[in-house]
């Protein structure tokens, strides 16, 4: 009991996190048909500007709690600025090409984004431990735990049900599921398709950069560390169905458990586990838990 | 007829490199011809509509059964080396493929990635392996000739060049007959190639099988040229570097993988030396130029002008 306690609050501290990070790219596919390469670096970007903004916060010698909304504010800033940038300024010309076309195109932005974080922020490593340290610990199962890990379980679930509370009870919440379940239909009907995408767009690229920049006080922050987190948001996304968001929770919540449970006990597995239950379920269900059935055109 | 002369020429042009040119001219011209085999493989899998983010799994595979056969098993023979580097992963593709032949677009790719990531995951924890670092291999005869020590890869991109010659010639008069034509059906659509009484699941199993046995064998090459082998090999960014090359080049003839794979690694030379910060900006851009201006590939370009002449 004593261990299985740490291993199952650490499965959850991880779901959260990934859950943050795939939320985002979820609804992205979900509306906009886009399987988001880019998703990798916005997650870098925002982990970036997080060390930037909360270092200059707590090198003005201002009250370390600060440092928080600082975390905040980095992720809506480039949610907003650099998610406009990249479907307003690319994207929304490639609307309508298949599918796996834009995998490809995401991904040469994704490089691109890589070179352009290195060239401003160099390729030395940001380290911001204060606001990880600030919270303090607390005793679980005889273990030193830190509370930091708990503000982000709430964070996610926080962010899991505004998102939810946003999609199904407002208005233009509604209006997004009508573009999701029939693009042309909710155009002809008068909706502006185009601002649907630019929001939705902008809401995930903030949901990626809100998971960089709530992880970087709990690592080092060097180039490239938007490229291990793509490929596991993907296998997160692609268990729980592209495109659904309580898919991406429950596969969030398979994933950060079984790998917390095979570094406890058969740590040379751990990367191994998380593709392997990815495999599993496209094996058992193609397109995943709660993939919506789609038509068959001939 | 046309074929055989441009296989020709490419077989002399290519010994005439080998024996010149630099070694580390030779180096590269290997790396780019280890690739453009795996790229032809993709072009293979392409014709039938699907693109796979995870050939860097037989490109990994191909790599290290060529190492662990010089490393565990002593045997020395750069032939063997990569006979076995394609048939291991023929093998692997083989088992796989009755999977993920039944699987399209997104999912086809996504699965393929799943099973690239296992076997990253996989070796990065195996010490026996060498984890992360990987470890050495060494080829000192080739068909039981012995080498004459810094003459190893001269010999080696002569073979590779055979080897590349060969299988694009099979791959050439296999997509320009019966086969090929039912690849652009299942791309164009699967429903009606099977009402006509073919079975789209054997096209694509069978050209999965064909891209990953020869992702092994460029595998193979690349471990022969570097005589090094590490997970890295087998990371979903090798694999998106192979779909670069691919839409680099286009897909409409056999020789667009081998050209592209060489502009690629002469382009990977010159910025490493001179522009190392912006090297994977410039891939970005220049695929972002490929994908809107030439849809189709650099090869339009070649076309264009034959067509205009």
């Amino acid at each position: 009991m004593s261990s299985i306690l740490p291993v199952a609050f650490d499965g959850i501290a991880y779901a959260s996190w990934l859950f943050l990070i795939s939320a985002g790219l979820t609804l992205i596919y979900g509306v906009m048909r886009i399987l988001n390469v880019a998703h990798g670096s916005l997650y870098a970007l925002g982990a970036y500007a997080a060390c930037s903004l909360a270092g200059a916060w707590l090198g003005g010698g201002l009250p370390a709690a600060g440092s928080f909304a600082m975390l905040l504010l980095a992720a809506v800033l480039v949610g907003s600025l650099v998610g406009p940038l990249i479907e307003r300024g690319l994207l929304q010309w490639m609307y309508g090409k298949d599918e796996v076309v834009l995998v490809l195109i995401t991904y040469a932005v994704f490089l691109i984004m890589e070179d352009v974080i290195k060239l401003v922020w160099g390729v030395d490593s940001l380290l911001l431990p204060e606001p990880y340290a600030l919270p303090g610990n607390f005793q679980l199962g005889g273990l030193p735990y830190p509370v930091y890990n708990v503000l982000l379980i709430a964070l996610a679930l926080a962010t899991g049900l505004i998102l939810a509370w946003a999609l199904y009870r407002t208005r233009q919440g509604k209006l997004l599921l009508a573009v999701i379940h029939d693009r042309e239909m909710s155009m002809a009907m008068g909706i502006n398709v185009s601002r649907v995408y630019l929001a939705t767009f902008a809401v995930g690229a903030t949901l990626a950069a809100l998971g960089g920049a709530f992880t970087a006080p709990t690592i080092a922050v060097t180039p490239g560390i938007g490229v291990e987190v793509i490929v596991l948001a993907f296998a997160v996304v692609v268990i729980g169905g592209l495109g659904s968001l309580g898919g991406a929770a429950l596969g969030a919540l398979l994933v950060g458990l079984v790998r917390s449970a095979t570094v406890r006990y058969w740590p040379e597995a751990e990367l191994f586990s998380i593709y392997a239950v990815m495999a599993m379920v496209l094996i058992a269900r193609p397109k995943g838990l709660f993939a919506a059935q789609e038509a068959r055109k001939i | 007829m046309k074929a055989a002369i441009v296989a020709i020429a490419s077989l002399v042009a290519l010994t005439g490199l080998a024996l010149l040119s630099p070694q580390w001219l030779v180096f590269m011209a290997m790396l780019a011809l280890a690739k453009g085999v795996v790229v032809l493989g993709l072009l293979v899998l392409m014709r039938t509509g699907l693109v796979s983010f995870g050939q860097g799994l037989y490109f990994g595979i191909g790599a290290y059964a060529a190492a662990l056969l010089s490393h565990h098993l002593h045997v020395a023979d750069a032939a063997v080396m990569l006979l076995t580097g394609a048939a291991a992963a023929g093998l692997v593709a083989a088992l796989l493929g009755l999977l993920l032949a039944g699987y399209r677009d997104i999912f086809f790719a996504m699965l393929s990635l799943a099973f690239s990531m296992i076997l990253y995951g996989v070796l990065v924890k195996s010490a026996a392996l060498g984890s992360t670092d990987g470890f050495n291999l060494h080829a000192r005869t080739f068909f039981g000739v012995a080498l004459a020590p810094g003459m190893e890869r001269r010999v080696f991109l002569i073979a590779g060049a055979v080897c590349a010659v060969v299988v694009a010639l099979l791959v050439h008069r296999l997509l320009g007959g019966h086969w090929g034509r039912l690849a652009t059906g299942v791309r164009d659509n699967e429903l009606r190639v099977a009402y006509l009484g073919a079975s789209p699941y054997r096209v694509v199993y069978v050209n999965y099988l064909i891209a990953g046995a020869l992702a092994g064998l460029g595998g193979a090459l690349a471990a022969l040229a570097v005589g090094h082998v590490d997970p890295e090999m087998t990371y979903w960014t090798t694999s998106g570097e192979f779909v670069f090359i691919a839409i680099l080049g286009g897909i409409q003839s056999i020789l667009a993988p081998f050209m592209a794979a060489t502009i690629f690694e002469a382009l990977r030379t010159i910025a490493s030396q001179y522009a190392p910060n912006v090297w994977q900006m410039s891939l970005g851009l220049a695929m972002l130029a490929i994908i809107m201006f030439l849809p189709a590939g650099l090869w339009t370009l070649a076309e264009r002008r034959r067509r205009s002449a």
